[in-house]
């Protein structure tokens, strides 16, 4: 019986390999997500499927921190003190050059100028200009490496996170998640590749969307499967009242004596593969409450992410849960942290916002690093655009706001396979241009797939006529950050 | 192999290089070999090489890229996507010509793929494609043999071909069945035998209305020993109203129906009542050119009525954006855009969404003419922005208000309970708006040239069609030369039913598409649809009265090797229901299925957060409220449709998020599935209420065993099976036996009423028992 099983588990992954599109590496990779105790050592679980050339990873796994509703690079991380000497003059036009604007402020017959209403200093070895919002961040940033010349093709925030999440602004793509998914396959067993955590804080938030996990045209193996700390980590996953362990125990017993007894008159080798998933789904439902359950974390590791970890659904907590999901080989831990459109009101949102995330995305690093896990980890914070250097609304003593500004932005990214305590690109003395080593969206994703030992435009599907990829048709690898 | 081994003198090193080498090359001739038996169903190269079968699938793929239809971006003025591209002399090298047709080694295209220069070979290296050693030979041979090039088959309209004679032991029902039994004869194949009429009984109901069929179905079809027994069935299956509801599924998919605007903050719409007109035209038949015609251009017909204008919602479900800061005219040419490429789709299969920002790379579709397809979408008066979230509006003009005369009298079909009128979005061109232009690499900012408004040459012309407009592109569309329209729409109900087109890539019937595995019966159906006056019930009806359709689903271990894609229809495939359709079947074997049609979308049970989760806080649909009572027990068509967060228990099991046209579903088999199976309160309760409507009736355990197993698989159970389930359930039984609590908390499930039974513990083993069944493989397949 188990040896016939196992042939007909290697007959369903051929089976799907041979009927996979285009390379059929996706189904190879769902091969890799079901069995890869059958079919492949351990060592060889970081191995790309067939067609993809693999080069050493730096990195197995990924975080992504995405600050949703774009936080103000002019407020964080990229210091522009001329704002502040010029504070109510009126932007160039020689600086602007014809940079459209957003509806928002398209109307406005003053820009005035807007200098950062929080005091910088330069901290580390690096020498990086960090804002006081963030003095957590602040205190690991030989650690980071801050990406000063990000910019983007879009202006509006539905866009905007589409494009940086499947790299193109309109359409239903399979997000970078699910990409990393499809090229390298899963780490665990009884977890999904790719789990998404939300979270929203106090400032304007803009909201997410299924569309951003999506599998797009892959498998929706490699769908994003939305997690969270509490009592219902997954959706579905924990029994009604009235089930315990052993009656699901019995009940899959059950299945799978009928299930068999279809598969002897049937001969659909489909029906062996439903078996497994009912396994994993099983396995799932004790491995994923374990992990989740935040409460047995020790002392320190709360000290690092600060007492909120242990409220469900913030941002610490999905910190936190985010090491653990990615310490046990989820390999895209996507969050999201509404609440950064700071079109007006920026003094007391800004702050608020940064009291939530600064600590625990802080916390992340150090609690990598001290795991000896941060080499194989790359974590990425930043927003999906950056803010005008102008005033949007009234500019008075106390308070302003800043339109949407895609031409430049800062993200800062840390870990595996990244040059630590660089800070790469520059911006204007108005922090409104590029002047050195501008990096886009594409380029963005290229050196990620690079740093996961993936060529990206290698790691293709064919569907509808054409081999799409996440960068597109763009994409260069930018060696400056990488270690 | 043998060339390595001729080389033998070699350091150890290089030795070791070839040993590396041969093994690649082995690995991936065998997988070449796979895929060639996938593609073309042969393992060698074939003894007569086909132009459209053979060698255009090579050259699409490896080469048009950068010799194909795109002028801009052609290299060395080679093209190799028409014949006189193909035979002419290179540019820099007149003496020299691409191909010189039965001489592949004077040709410079096959020195060129075969050179070991990497400067010279092609594709080049930095392409990242290549040909592997059959497709050159493939190549080669095609050459030697003239290099003859033909029109791509799906631009060629289609004629009725000749119905291939096959052998009376094999029991054609009708031409179907000739062209399938004809082609598996090539292959050494045979037809399976017909399923037992449990199977089919369940299968054909599945397929024409979605729903189950009763125990009163079940044994009046098994007595039927009459030799129309299952076409009586098929015909009162297809006069089911139903029906209407099975075929509106798949065209929600097709039109991106939802309930919600789509983007950032994701207002509510109520584009509902024109999904009840498609269940509706399903319902009375309507011809397929009506059916299209109304849905393309209802405004433009030369006396529209209310009813033809609410057809043309089909051009408006596309998503829409009420994110403040956004420029009116990028959307409103997303809107245009959108539009113009689900035409493509839906109507063409063609990929016309390449030739937004270029021309297209692989088929014969200008930049040009797609701005030439856009302007029929173009003159709609809207805006690419109505207003912010707080003015966001359930229908943004142009739009029709729904009153309530309007439902008594001429749009009864509408299910509207509630007093006041129902906005629906409409098309409506206006005269003279503006000129469409072609957008410079698609951005809406950078208009270039004006265009005419026409249809794309190389598959039909436009200038014999007076009504230069949307009613002129759908006469366009059902004009008897047209290649395309008939066999789409054949491929996409066969798929329904096949779980595979006969065209595998069910939305791309352009160069990169696979071709057709039945040419001739796909041709055969288009024109037999196309003649019967496009009739949907009539091509329904032979596909399910086939003998293809009835056979059983067994597969020999012969079968799964020789046909493992069950591309020969060999035997019948087994599909899982889709996931409205998992839900149908489940309520209503419990018997809780509310077979209400139409009306307002409905919240049923919705794990909580869902909405909550992502939402931005604005907006009314920021909060899901689920609804109580008969709303919980719809069809799962009537599921509301929120775009940015869809219902996980549906996404979950491979729904469209109707985010974009689309055609076919993936089908997967995920743990997550296993989740919603097992712990969706929906299929809790079903259980629940089943096992206390069993309770309640006199009989053994065993008696009630046998009716919910009918019930749910829709056969009888063996003697086996039965004494199975009988120990499963005296297991539960004893688990909940004098533990009050424990049943009562299981037997809490869901809202539907409870009923009160005798012996609780009775009740909870049998809703274990109901579980167990509602998750059984077979259980979720058609």
């Amino acid at each position: 019986m188990e040896q016939q099983e196992k042939k007909f588990r290697l007959n369903v992954t051929r089976r799907r390999f041979l009927t996979g599109a285009g390379l059929g590496i996706g189904s190879a990779a769902l091969g890799t997500l079901l069995f890869k105790d059958q079919l492949m050592g351990k060592q060889e679980l970081n191995s790309l499927p067939l067609g993809v050339a693999q080069f050493a990873p730096k990195a197995k796994r990924i975080i992504y921190l995405f600050q949703n509703g774009a936080p103000s690079q002019l407020e964080t991380f990229d210091y522009k003190p001329l704002l502040n000497k010029m504070h109510g003059e009126e932007l160039p036009a020689s600086i602007r050059m014809g940079q459209r604007l957003t509806g928002m402020t398209a109307n406005q017959d003053k820009f005035p100028l807007v200098g950062s209403t929080f005091s910088f200093a330069q901290h580390g070895q690096s020498g990086a200009w960090v804002s006081e919002l963030f003095p957590h961040m602040a205190s690991i940033v030989d650690e980071l490496c801050f990406i000063r010349s990000m910019n983007t093709e879009a202006i509006n925030h539905d866009p905007a996170l589409t494009f940086f999440q499947t790299g193109a602004q309109q359409g239903n793509r399979p997000s970078m998640g699910a990409w990393v998914s499809y090229g390298l396959g899963s780490e665990n067993s009884n977890l999904p590749s790719f789990t998404v955590l939300l979270s929203r804080g106090r400032g304007n938030g803009q909201g997410v969307y299924s569309k951003l996990w999506t599998n797009g045209f892959l498998d929706s193996v490699h769908q994003g499967v939305v997690f969270s700390s509490g009592d219902d980590p997954v959706l579905y996953l924990n029994n009604p009242a009235g089930h315990d362990r052993k009656s699901r125990r019995d009940m899959l017993d059950q299945l799978a004596q009928f299930n068999a007894e279809s598969f002897e008159t049937i001969g659909d080798p489909e029906i062996n593969n439903r078996i497994q998933q009912y396994e994993m789904s099983y396995r799932m439902q004790s491995a994923v409450p374990e992990l989740t359950d935040l409460s047995k974390e020790s002392d320190t590791t709360i000290k690092l992410y600060g007492p909120d970890c242990l409220v469900p659904g913030t941002y610490a907590a999905n910190c936190l849960l985010a090491r653990k999901l990615s310490e046990s080989g989820v390999r895209f831990v996507q969050l999201y942290h509404q609440g950064w459109d700071t079109h007006g009101n920026l003094a007391g949102d800004m702050r608020m916002q940064a009291e939530d995330v600064d600590r625990a995305s802080a916390g992340l690093i150090k609690d990598l690093k001290q795991r000896g896990l941060l080499d194989e980890t790359l974590v990425i914070w930043g927003g999906e655009f950056g803010r005008t250097n102008y005033c949007q609304g009234k500019l008075d003593a106390q308070n302003y706001g800043r339109d949407h500004h895609p031409k430049c932005f800062t993200l800062w990214v840390a870990g595996g396979g990244i040059r630590p305590g660089t800070i790469y690109g520059q911006t204007d003395e108005f922090g409104y241009n590029i002047v050195k080593d501008p990096v886009s969206v594409h380029d963005f994703h290229a050196t990620l797939l690079h740093l996961m030992g993936i060529d990206h435009e290698q790691l293709t599907y064919r569907h509808l006529g054409r081999r799409y990829r996440l960068t597109d048709v763009a994409g260069t690898i930018v060696p400056g950050i990488i270690a | 192999m043998s060339n390595f081994r001729s080389q033998s003198l070699f350091t150890i090193m290089q030795k070791r290089l070839i040993v590396f080498s041969s093994f690649l090359l082995l690995f991936l001739i065998g997988f070449f070999v796979f895929r060639e038996q996938d593609s073309v169903g042969q393992e060698s190269i074939p003894v007569t090489v086909d132009f459209n079968y053979h060698v255009r699938p090579i050259l699409s793929d490896r080469c048009f890229k950068c010799h194909g239809p795109d002028a801009n971006k052609r290299e060395a003025g080679l093209r190799l996507d028409t014949e006189e591209g193909a035979f002419a002399a290179l540019k820099d090298d007149p003496k020299q010509h691409v191909i010189i047709a039965g001489d592949p080694l004077a040709s410079a295209l096959y020195q060129r793929i075969t050179s070991t220069d990497t400067a010279e070979v092609m594709p080049p290296p930095s392409s990242k494609l290549s040909l592997s050693q059959n497709e050159i030979a493939i190549i080669k041979k095609w050459i030697e043999q003239g290099g003859e090039y033909k029109r791509h088959w799906s631009f060629i309209p289609p004629t009725r071909p000749t119905v291939p004679k096959v052998d009376k032991s094999l029991r054609a029902k009708n031409p179907i069945d000739n062209f399938v039994f004809a082609k598996m004869k090539e292959v050494g194949l045979t037809p399976n035998s017909p399923a037992d009429k449990e199977s089919l009984l369940k299968r054909v109901c599945m397929d024409i209305t979605g729903l189950p069929p009763s125990i009163e179905m079940q044994e009046r079809f098994l007595n039927d020993n009459s030799s129309n027994a299952y076409e009586k069935i098929v015909d009162e299956l297809l006069n089911s109203r139903h029906y209407g509801e099975k075929m509106a599924i798949s065209w929600m998919d097709v039109a991106r129906y939802a309930d919600s605007h789509g983007y950032q903050d994701d207002g509510y719409r109520t584009m509902w009542p024109w999904r009840d007109w498609v269940i509706h035209a399903f319902n009375k038949n309507y011809s397929f050119s009506k059916f299209l015609t109304w849905q393309l251009a209802g405004d433009l017909l030369p006396h529209p009525t209310k009813e033809t204008r609410l057809a043309t919602g089909f051009n408006r479900n596309h998503k829409i954006t009420q994110e403040g800061g956004i420029i009116d005219e990028e959307y409103r040419i997303e809107y245009v855009t959108d539009r113009t490429n689900t035409f493509g789709k839906a109507f063409l299969s063609i990929t016309l969404e390449c030739a937004k920002c270029h021309d297209h790379k692989y088929d014969p579709v200008s930049q040009k003419e797609y701005y030439s397809m856009f302007a029929f979408f173009d003159r709609v008066p809207e805006k690419g922005l109505v207003g912010d979230i707080q003015l966001a509006s359930p229908g943004d003009p142009p739009n029709m208000k729904i009153s309530t005369a309007d439902v008594r009298s001429v749009l009864s079909f509408i299910n509207k309970k509630e007093e006041g009128d129902v906005t629906v979005m409409i098309m409506q061109d206006s005269a003279n708006i503006r000129a469409t232009r072609v957008l410079k690499r698609g951005v809406y900012d950078q208009p270039t040239d004006t265009v005419d408004i026409t249809t794309p040459a190389a598959i039909l012309g436009f200038t014999s069609f007076n009504e230069k407009n949307r009613l002129g592109l759908a006469k366009w569309l059902v004009s008897p030369e047209h290649p395309l329209t008939a066999r789409v729409f054949v491929n996409r109900v066969w798929n329904e039913f096949f779980g595979r087109g006969i065209v595998k890539t069910v939305g791309d019937f352009g160069m990169q598409g696979e071709l057709p595995t039945h040419p001739e019966l796909l041709d055969w159906l288009a024109v037999d649809f196309r003649e019967s006056g496009w009739n949907i019930k009539r091509l329904v009806k032979l596909i399910v009265t086939s003998a293809t359709y009835q056979q059983s689903a067994a597969r020999s271990k012969k079968k799964q090797q020789l046909d493992p894609e069950d591309k020969y229809y060999s035997y019948f495939p087994r599909i899982r229901l889709n996931a409205e359709l998992q839900k149908d079947l489940i309520l209503s074997s419990a018997g809780i299925l509310n077979t209400e049609i139409g009306g307002p979308s409905v919240k049923p049970y919705q794990p909580k957060g869902v909405w909550e989760s992502t939402t931005s806080g604005r907006g009314e649909l920021a909060r899901y409220v689920q609804d109580d009572g008969d709303k919980l027990y719809r069809r799962g068509l009537y599921h509301f449709i929120k775009r940015t967060a869809p219902p996980p228990s549906l996404l979950i099991m491979d729904a469209s998020n109707r985010d974009q046209c689309e055609v076919t579903r993936l089908r997967t088999n995920t743990p997550l599935q296993a989740l919603v199976l097992m712990n969706d309160p929906q299929y809790l309760e079903a259980a629940r209420v089943l096992a206390q409507r069993m309770a309640i009736t006199t009989g053994t355990p065993r008696e009630k065993i046998r009716v919910s197993f009918r019930k749910i698989l829709c056969r009888q159970p063996n003697e086996k099976e039965l004494n199975r389930m009988e120990a499963y359930y005296q297991n539960e039984y004893n688990k909940f036996k004098g533990r009050p609590e424990r049943s009562a908390a299981l037997l809490s499930a869901g809202e539907y009423k409870q009923i009160t039974t005798a012996d609780p513990a009775e009740t909870a083993a049998l809703m274990q028992l109901n579980h167990m069944l509602i998750n059984l493989d077979e259980t979720t397949i058609k």
